[in-house]
């Protein structure tokens, strides 16, 4: 979609606009970031609580858990910042905002994305980079320039992949009447399953949450890539560098299924 | 006349009822945490036979209760009291010939028997077809199941109402209700059963209400502990936050401004 110059402009004023606005009440904002924050801490509870009872998951150490989580945390709380607000499409459909948006000189899935910016899903992210920087420092990892390029550029890939992840979820909304569970299957599920080592799930949740859905490549192959360890599965080594290359599937995907949504929008009608 | 709250109870339960398709969404994300969250514990019994008790039925029973349970609890509220408050529509419910929090209980009981069916019953279903399932093995369990989950949706909903009435101070409850949101999982066994937890953890949450929400009604099922004590804990935990709800209420509308004429 051409757009004029001056529309990063626009969206600079608007994410702007309604982080200003976010800010105003200040005590409900303190209270968001923090619970965006312990929802993270939360599910790191989760697998300590798990690691004082077994010493491995799924063939994987608690070091090695955690690396994959702080991994797939960073993924999400990144992709949650960007394309979070997505999730708020059939709002949008019900109370006929989206209509205003088609007519308005601007891609739909960028005013989408820019509308809402909820700056209190930064405390999510923080949490996940403090756990993905404390496991690189302490699992004493052999590293070599394509390992610190993965351990870089993992965490932006993986968003990548997540983000286009639920647009596509989302899509749904276009045809199903208020289908924000549905993509909330997809979408948090998700951000579950790349918790943790692909190996704990049965095959068929593995073929779906994982490849499928592509979420092994959020975090379990560049998990791996990193520690430079057999993979329990079994997998070819290739596939730990491959997410950049399901990233841009994932997008090129996403952005059809979009344009197909957009075009199959009816409006709610009266 | 005859009192609102039987006729509470039963809007409560249609208006649910009616949403049938938002209901089924609602169960298709819960099931398929349930095949997540069972994957999960199913690979931690692996290592180990038993963790704290629970073998593989003992687990997948607890996962699919859990599911099923979170939505007839009503675990993560909605706004729509908080933004009442907010708006100033609250004045119109308080002056309606009710009693507030007794009214929004009824309406909450309603809505929680309509869960049942849609909400509760076919997570159990699949866990019992398709998965190791433990069946309570006394019939009196059923009734201490049933008396549990109807005092889980008590402490469930005095806790909401608790949330909610903090929009009398804050203007916008979402803050605390997303505290609430974040935290609840754990704190009431939803994620991870409480008996895994190390020892000070469950001694510390065994004192709070928050066991009585989930863990609870899936303990008497599972039949651990003694369903007795299980009972009195959620007993007194639910009178004690709806009083405490109570008070709230009422000094709430003490600095309650409502603009506009």
């Amino acid at each position: 979609m051409a757009e004029p110059a001056g529309s990063a402009v626009v969206y600079g004023r608007i994410v702007a606009s309604r982080l200003r606005g976010q800010l105003a009440y200040r005590t409900s904002f303190a209270l968001d970031l923090t619970a965006q924050a312990i929802g993270q801490t939360i599910e790191l509870f989760v697998i300590v609580v798990v690691f004082t009872q077994v010493s491995t998951l799924g063939g994987f150490t608690a070091g090695e858990v955690l690396l994959i989580f702080g991994l797939a945390a960073c993924g999400f709380g990144l992709a949650d910042l960007c394309v979070g607000q997505v999730e708020r499409l059939p709002e949008y459909i019900r109370t006929g905002e989206f209509d205003v948006m088609l007519l308005r000189p601007l891609g739909t899935l960028p005013q989408l994305l820019s509308a809402d910016v909820a700056l209190k899903r930064v405390g999510r992210l923080g949490v996940g980079l403090a756990v993905y920087g404390w496991s690189l420092a302490r699992l004493d990892l052999a590293w070599t320039p394509l390992r610190a390029l993965v351990a870089v550029t993992a965490p932006l890939v993986g968003a990548v992949v997540l983000g286009a992840l639920w647009v596509a979820a989302n899509v749904v909304s276009f045809w199903v009447v208020d289908g924000r569970e549905v993509a909330n299957a997809v979408t948090y599920g998700s951000s579950f399953t790349t918790s943790y080592p692909i190996s704990v799930y049965g095959p068929w949740l593995r073929r779906l949450m994982c490849y499928a859905v592509p979420g092994a490549f959020v975090a379990y192959f560049p998990a791996l890539a990193l520690l430079d360890r057999p993979d329990p599965l079994g997998l070819p080594v290739a596939l730990r560098y491959c997410a950049p290359l399901v990233a841009v599937v994932a997008v090129l995907a996403a952005g059809a299924l979009w344009r197909q949504g957009v075009r199959h929008y009816q409006g709610t009608g009266s | 006349m005859l009192a609102p709250y039987p006729q509470l109870i039963r809007a409560g339960y249609r208006r649910y009822a009616g949403y049938r398709q938002a209901a089924l969404a609602g169960l298709f994300t819960n099931l398929v945490f349930g095949l997540l969250r069972a994957a999960v514990l199913a690979a931690v019994l692996a290592e180990r036979g038993t963790v704290a008790g629970y073998d593989l039925a003992t687990a997948t029973t607890y996962v699919w209760l859990g599911q099923g349970l979170l939505a007839v609890v009503l675990l993560w509220g909605n706004t729509e009291f908080s933004d009442r408050v907010r708006s100033g529509d609250i004045v119109v419910d308080l002056g309606r010939p009710w009693d507030l929090q007794t009214a929004q209980l009824a309406t909450d009981l309603g809505r929680a028997g309509a869960a049942v069916g849609i909400r509760l019953l076919p997570p159990i279903a699949v866990g019992a077809l398709f998965f190791p399932f433990r069946w309570p093995a006394w019939p009196l369990t059923w009734l201490v199941f049933a008396l549990s989950v109807l005092l889980g949706v008590v402490v469930s909903f005095a806790i909401r109402f608790l949330l909610s009435c903090t929009a009398f101070w804050l203007l916008d409850a979402r803050g605390t209700m997303a505290l609430w949101g974040a935290s609840s999982g754990v704190l009431t066994g939803l994620v991870v059963p409480l008996s895994w937890f190390p020892a000070w953890a469950q001694a510390v949450l065994w004192w709070t209400p928050f066991p009585a929400v989930l863990q609870s009604p899936i303990d008497a099922f599972t039949e651990r502990g003694d369903p007795l004590g299980l009972l009195a804990h959620q007993l007194v935990w639910a009178a004690v936050l709806l009083l405490v709800g109570r008070a709230m209420l009422f000094r709430g509308i003490r600095r309650l401004v409502v603009q506009g004429g």
